[in-house]
């Protein structure tokens, strides 16, 4: 099914804020705007953190590309059809399956992009993450099920090694879904849905889980995520009749795409306003940041997918690659924060799963 | 040299010089204090406000969409900025926020309209049959 492309990355558009070390230096009023916030490490020093470290890590995140087949206003990692260079090789992806191999306590898998279907060594990195017996999580965008026939086993490729299914869908309706992430994509991803529920997806066998991400189609927070829920279940099972497991809120962060949309439109002070002023202590402790590492597909370790797009690598000695992987020294580390992290604090707090609270 | 749209400093220009007029977007923030001069009458407000909008026989979101077409009845544009903000954050489609409005429209434009039947019945009075 066609889709049509949103916009274009901010690389291809050779964009200042396709610089990262710009978008920190605007997030720390130092660009564009001179608006000063809060520092969030002194925020969270104040409510008993004064160093952010790690539990034990449990999730391996990797993300494995940043080519997409869209380009949808607010993504984060500024993905898109243009990025075909950045994607992880197999030579990465099996230096990823030695450590995940090599540490017991990661029961999880949770592969990234882009589209990750897009890289061409991913079916075989599923298929071997679930030899090792971990659970693999995939973060599917739909649309690429149904944009090319070569695509179209995914759901019976997913089933098979029963897949865990996160998947974006940012309304229940043509208009603001197409509005963040291009004409088309929301019949197509109802196809896609369709399709997953098909197979199996969603429906109550426990290893076919298909979830779905809910993030605002704007300058604004997420509602509660129970009541986004049940009004997306009502919505889709009435107007598609679809079915879903969970439903997960999640935070825009001002980051890469999402934070030129909030410089472009004006919103960018009022916006992180709101989230400094949501900061929410009782969020601090669940942050997904300290039990996951990220991955970027040149094989640097991250504390997580957003410190990963602003190249804010783990805060430990060397070069902070997988080749050098050292538990201890993750598990000694301080996780890098900066004043994105506000995105993650807010309200019910927000991560890859949702609501933290 | 920065490579943002070139209407941005425009908007926000137009922005800021919107803000200087009666209604101040930014007075909005400061609601909460009108509880100093009065404590215990802002408290008693303010306590009977958050009851009123949790979930109950009607959810928040339905609330919130009555909120938003009495915001437009009563011509607050506090209310209206507030009320799109939570109606949106709540999943509300546009069409459903602009039905909530027309509803208003419909009861105020119908409660000058039934006030023709007062005129009809006084023109009756003066006028010969």
């Amino acid at each position: 099914m066609a889709t049509k492309q949103k916009t274009k990355s901010l690389k291809s558009k050779g964009a200042d804020l396709a610089n990262t070390f710009f978008q920190l230096e605007v997030l720390n009023g130092k660009q564009i705007s001179d608006a000063k916030f809060p520092a969030f490490g002194a925020k969270i020093g104040e409510v008993g953190y004064p160093t952010l470290t790690p539990t034990e890590l449990e999730v391996f995140q990797l993300n494995i590309g940043k080519l997409c087949n869209q380009t949808c206003t607010h993504c984060h990692v500024d993905a898109g059809p243009d990025r075909k260079e950045e994607n992880m090789d197999k030579a990465t992806l099996e230096k990823c399956l030695k450590v995940i191999a090599a540490v017991p306590s990661i029961h999880t898998v949770d592969i990234t992009g882009g589209a990750p279907e897009m890289n061409a060594h991913f079916r075989w990195f599923v298929e071997e993450c679930t030899k090792l017996g971990k659970k693999v999580i995939n973060r599917c965008n739909l649309t690429i099920i149904v944009a090319n026939k070569k695509y179209n086993d995914l759901p019976q490729f997913f089933k098979k090694h029963k897949v865990h299914l996160i998947s974006s869908l940012p309304y229940f309706s043509e208009g603001k879904t197409d509005s963040q992430r291009g004409d088309g994509v929301f019949q197509a991803s109802i196809k896609a849905l369709q399709m997953l529920n098909e197979a199996g997806y969603g429906k109550n066998d426990p290893d076919l889980v298909l979830d779905l991400v809910y993030n605002p189609n704007g300058a604004f927070l997420p509602d509660d995520q129970a009541s986004l829920q049940s009004l997306f279940k009502r919505k889709l099972s009435t107007k598609f009749d679809i079915s879903f497991n969970s439903l997960f809120a999640i935070t825009n962060l001002p980051i890469a795409r999402f934070l030129d949309y909030l410089l472009q439109s004006g919103n960018y002070e009022e916006y992180m306003e709101k989230l400094v002023n949501a900061f929410n202590p009782m969020t601090v402790e669940s942050l997904m940041c300290r039990n996951t590492i990220s991955v970027s597909w040149e094989g640097y370790l991250h504390d997580c997918d957003f410190n990963q797009m602003l190249d804010l690598k783990v805060a430990t000695s060397g070069n902070r690659h997988l080749d050098d992987f050292d538990l201890e020294a993750l598990k000694n580390r301080k996780i890098v924060v900066n004043q994105h992290c506000y995105g993650c604090t807010a309200g019910a707090g927000s991560s890859c799963g949702g609501e933290i609270t | 040299m920065i490579n943002l749209n070139v209407n941005m400093t425009k908007d926000v220009n137009l922005r800021k010089m919107a803000e200087k007029t009666y209604f101040n977007p930014e007075d909005l923030k400061k609601f909460g204090d009108i509880s100093k001069w009065q404590e215990t009458l802002g408290k008693k407000f303010f306590d009977y406000y958050g009851e009123v909008f949790k979930e109950g026989a009607l959810s928040a979101r339905e609330k919130a969409l009555i909120a938003l077409a009495v915001s437009h009845a009563v011509q607050c544009p506090y209310c209206i900025d507030a009320y799109t903000n939570t109606c949106v954050q709540k999943g509300a489609e546009e069409a459903e926020m602009m039905e909530a409005v027309h509803v208003a429209a419909a009861i105020k434009s119908g409660a000058t309209l039934v006030y023709g039947v007062q005129m009809m019945n006084h023109n009756d009075k003066i006028s010969m049959k």
